[in-house]
């Protein structure tokens, strides 16, 4: 059984996963760090001022700059030109192209109560001289004071979801933000900008945003609005504010040997969340890789057996006695293909994108541990001076005493989020494989019923032949 | 009996009802005599003859298989497995049965019987054996002839050979299929004395005819064709079908890794860990329901085997017909080049080329004595090769009576068990289904519960 030790393997998966995200958990961690001190991390808008100085002051850093920002998010051709941020080119409002989606709204927390709603959908190509990328389009219905109007319509790129997350990890370092879909699928893409891909894709954005809209905290986030309301030209120079990337690379590093400080002293409640992410990581992931194995297995079984049918058809034609039923069995296994199909796509609708999302919450779940430590260890360090009467002592105590706040703040935020989150996690995984069992059910009634009316159709024939031979 | 374009050369007269005349007939009468039991009834698998007057009625199984060491012929150790076959005799009365005999054969002796078997019968089509090396392998199941499941199934296919060849009402009464039930020792001996060998047609000779007979039966030839549509859907069925498992294998054994992994995550979780658990336990079930699932469907596509194997048998009737036909047309076209030759002779002209008309033209008239002579042995030729045509054309048309009687037989047999095999599909597909249900419907009540 050599071929099934993968989906076997238990170790080697998931690190590997985790790792590819983690480089950019603590890259976006780093751009959080540019953050004004006095900011309390909870919910001020990330309205920093921005450090043109340090984007344009070498030319060695416009190409990083360029690296972290425009590596390949939607799988475009590589731009050497920042000013693709502009979206000028055209209009949100313009006719769509005839790639039109479902549109699927998903409640979490309290139906009643919702008032903001928020639909991903159009996926559409831009093709410019200099790249190709695929925007989507987002719209807003909401019947909150604070916005200006009751309908908004805005297209966004992958690279502008990216931007909303770290902003809003930024403003939340210890709330659980969303996962955002991969940036890329290394295995198994045969093009960029497949279809599969671009649903998926699209899917999966439209959930990121509705789970932000669900959220009690971070629907109120500022940048979360002007994300859903701002037209192009406003939202790209609303982006171009926040903290330079040479304070925020500079930060990495230290951030690294805070958090190794900030698990020493973690608290035993955190112990155990951490323990239980770092075990539910494992299994999700397990059971991400798992999911997706069963439907490859199942996509190879609809092919075998949609050759299969056929042969029957086929050797009817050289019988006579035998072409009835031969016949018969084809048409029963055509049935048997197209209710395979039926469960197939229940499959990849109900159970795989549900798994796939907890697989990627699990790598938050892991960032937003780190976060936490690091703003422990930021207190650590600061009492560790005062004992150790480094520096000046007054003003070590003052920030301590802001220290402590921050702590304080960040363990609860946190704290009451995982209460929701595990809440949340386990009705999703509960609906999803119930759903799962229902769809395997209903396929198994399915081609029951089939190979039944079959069988009986065979014994009544039977019947009247040998009826026929007494006569 | 149809023929083609009437040859004016042969003639054609009604064949006279005479049984078709094999080298063993002086066999037969004793034959009748000590098989009387298993020529009247279908012993083992049910099927039913139409003499019912006999009060025995033989049971003939393939009990055991065992594994053996040996030599051969060249004195080199081997390894073979050798199967028991039991015949019972069953008193009609009281239904007991009682062991008559008892011995263990080799699947080369099963060989050299069937062998055997198409040679004195060529114009029966002769049940096939099971196959030799394991073909139309899914990845679970091992090539390896001395696999426990292949020669399981090895087994069953040697019995369903024997039972078959047992009812056939014409088969049942040979001799040598008796002494392979009864004579363990000295049995190969015994066939061999029998010069089968000898007696069997040539492949060359066959495949010589094939090509150049030229008016073979149409019936035959329909066979043929029917045979060899037969043969290549039905391999292609298999092969498909044994993909078509490998997957489902594959689909079934992934869910398995569900059940570790819910038990595991069970461990960590509150009120979730039960449902996870008992989920877990129920994919464990269902991962593992496959296997006797696609054991089962291995003796249906053993089934299907057979008669893939029987197509083979189909072509070495039609192959016998396209012999005796074509040995039939180069003695009606000897005995036409004969009598013209004669009348060329007698006459005095030279209507076709011969040799001798050219020496003669060139060296001279032959006298007329020894064209007397030459007349003289054509006529005998001619007479004798008359009276070949004549029992040669009665063969023929003996075996074509005799080999399309018994290929209605086959067919009505092949419908029969054809279609009992497709409906044990269906039972089979019905039996997978009723069992999924089952699985799915455990699992959901456990993930609800989560």
């Amino acid at each position: 059984m050599g071929k099934l030790g993968e989906a076997g393997l238990a170790a080697t998966a998931g690190p590997a996963r985790t790792l590819g995200m983690e480089g950019e958990c603590r890259a976006s961690q780093a751009r959080s760090w540019g953050l004004p001190a006095g900011g309390a991390g909870g919910d001020s808008p990330g309205g920093d001022a921005p450090l043109p100085g340090s984007i344009s002051s070498s030319s060695l850093l416009q190409a990083e700059v360029l690296d972290l920002d425009e590596d390949e998010d939607d799988l475009e051709v590589f731009s050497k030109d920042a000013s693709l941020m502009d979206m000028n080119s055209f209009s949100p409002l313009m006719p769509t192209s005839p790639l039109s989606m479902i549109n699927q709204v998903k409640f979490e927390d309290e139906p009643d109560l919702k008032d903001l709603f928020i639909t991903v959908d159009e996926p559409e190509s831009h093709v410019t001289t200099i790249e190709t990328f695929i925007t989507y389009r987002i719209i807003t219905k909401t019947s909150r004071g604070e916005f200006d109007s009751s309908e908004f319509e805005v297209r966004r790129r992958y690279q502008d979801f990216l931007w909303l997350k770290e902003k809003l990890e930024e403003a939340h370092p210890t709330l659980i933000i969303p996962p955002l879909p991969e940036k890329f699928i290394v295995k198994g893409m045969v093009e960029r900008f497949n279809d599969d891909f671009i649903e998926t894709r699209r899917k999966a954005l439209h959930k990121f945003l509705n789970r932000i809209a669900d959220h009690p905290t971070l629907t109120f986030n500022e940048d979360f609005k002007i994300f859903l309301t701002a037209q192009a030209s406003e939202f790209s120079s609303h982006k171009k504010q926040g903290p330079g990337l040479l304070s925020r690379m500079g930060q990495s590093v230290r951030a690294v040997a805070l958090s190794m400080r900030g698990v020493k002293s973690r608290p035993e409640e955190f112990m155990e969340m951490n323990n239980f992410i770092e075990i539910f990581s494992q299994k999700i992931n397990l059971i991400d890789k798992i999911s997706q194995r069963i439907y490859k297995e199942e996509r190879e079984y609809l092919d075998e057996m949609k050759e299969y049918g056929p042969i029957h058809i086929l050797w009817s034609a050289s019988e006579e006695d035998l072409a009835d039923t031969l016949k018969s069995v084809a048409s029963c296994i055509d049935k048997c293909c197209k209710a395979t199909e039926k469960r197939m796509s229940g499959f990849s609708e109900a159970l795989l994108p549900v798994v796939h999302e907890y697989a990627l919450y699990s790598e938050m779940l892991m960032a937003v541990m780190k976060r936490r430590d690091q703003i422990q260890a930021e207190l650590d360090s600061k009492v560790e001076a005062l004992t150790s009467k480094k520096a000046d002592t007054d003003l070590l105590t003052e920030e301590i005493g802001k220290l402590e706040d921050k702590v304080e703040c960040a363990n609860n935020a946190l704290k009451a989020d995982w209460e929701r989150w595990k809440q949340n996690m386990q009705n999703d995984i509960k609906s999803a494989f119930t759903n799962m069992a229902e769809e395997n059910i209903l396929y198994y009634e399915q081609c029951l019923a089939t190979w039944e009316s079959f069988l009986t159709s065979q014994t009544d024939l039977h019947l009247e032949e040998a009826s026929e031979d007494k006569l | 009996m149809e023929q083609a374009a009437p040859d004016p050369e042969r003639l054609w007269q009604p064949a006279p009802l005479e049984p078709l005349s094999h080298p063993d007939a002086g066999l037969e009468s004793m034959v009748g005599e000590e098989t009387k039991g298993a020529r009247d009834e279908g012993p083992g698998d049910g099927t039913m003859t139409e003499n019912n007057f006999s009060l025995k009625k033989i049971e003939i199984s393939v009990s055991e298989a065992e594994k053996r060491t040996g030599r051969n012929a060249m004195n080199m150790q081997e390894t073979y497995t050798a199967y028991l076959i039991e015949t019972r005799s069953v008193e009609h009365n009281d239904g007991q049965s009682v062991l008559t005999d008892s011995l263990w054969r080799r699947y080369s002796e099963f060989e050299l019987l069937r062998n055997y078997l198409l040679v004195y019968y060529p114009h029966i089509v002769v049940p096939p054996l099971p196959e030799k090396r394991a073909e139309f392998v899914w990845h679970k199941l091992s090539a390896d002839n001395m696999d426990p499941d292949f020669v399981e199934r090895r087994r069953i296919g040697l019995e369903n050979f024997l039972l078959r060849v047992a009812s056939h009402p014409i088969l049942c009464r040979d001799k040598i299929f008796y002494l392979f039930l009864t004579q363990e020792g000295n049995w190969k001996e015994t066939v061999n004395e029998t010069g089968f060998q000898l007696k069997a047609d040539s492949r060359l000779k066959a495949l010589n005819a094939t090509f150049r007979v030229k008016n073979p039966d149409k019936r035959f030839i329909e066979l043929k064709h029917y045979s060899d549509e037969l043969q290549s859907v039905i391999s292609h069925l298999l092969r498909v079908r044994a993909r078509v498992a490998d997957r489902l294998y594959g689909v079934y054994k992934v869910h398995g890794n569900y059940g570790r992994v819910f038990s595991e995550w069970s461990a960590i979780e509150k009120e979730m860990g039960d449902g996870l658990q008992s989920a877990g336990h129920h994919m464990d079930v269902y991962a593992s329901s496959i296997d006797d699932i696609l054991e089962d469907e291995e003796h249906y596509a053993d089934q299907l085997k057979e008669y893939l194997f029987y197509a083979e048998a189909l072509r070495a009737v039609c192959r016998k017909h396209e012999l005796m036909q074509y040995d039939l047309e180069m003695a009606a076209q000897d005995l036409a080049s004969k009598k013209q030759q004669c009348e060329e002779l007698a006459t005095g002209t030279v209507r076709t080329f011969s040799l001798k008309g050219m020496t003669t033209k060139l060296f001279g008239q032959e006298t007329p004595e020894q064209r007397e002579a030459r007349i003289k042995m054509l006529e005998e030729q001619i007479k004798e090769g008359e009276q070949q045509l004549k029992s040669k054309n009665l063969e023929g048309r003996e075996f074509v009576r005799n080999a399309w009687a018994d290929i209605e037989r086959f067919k009505e047999q092949k419908n029969h068990d054809l279609k009992e095999a497709l409906i044990s599909y269906a039972v089979m597909q019905i039996s997978m289904c009723k069992k999924g249900i089952q699985v799915w419907t455990n699992a959901k009540e456990c993930f609800s519960k989560m």
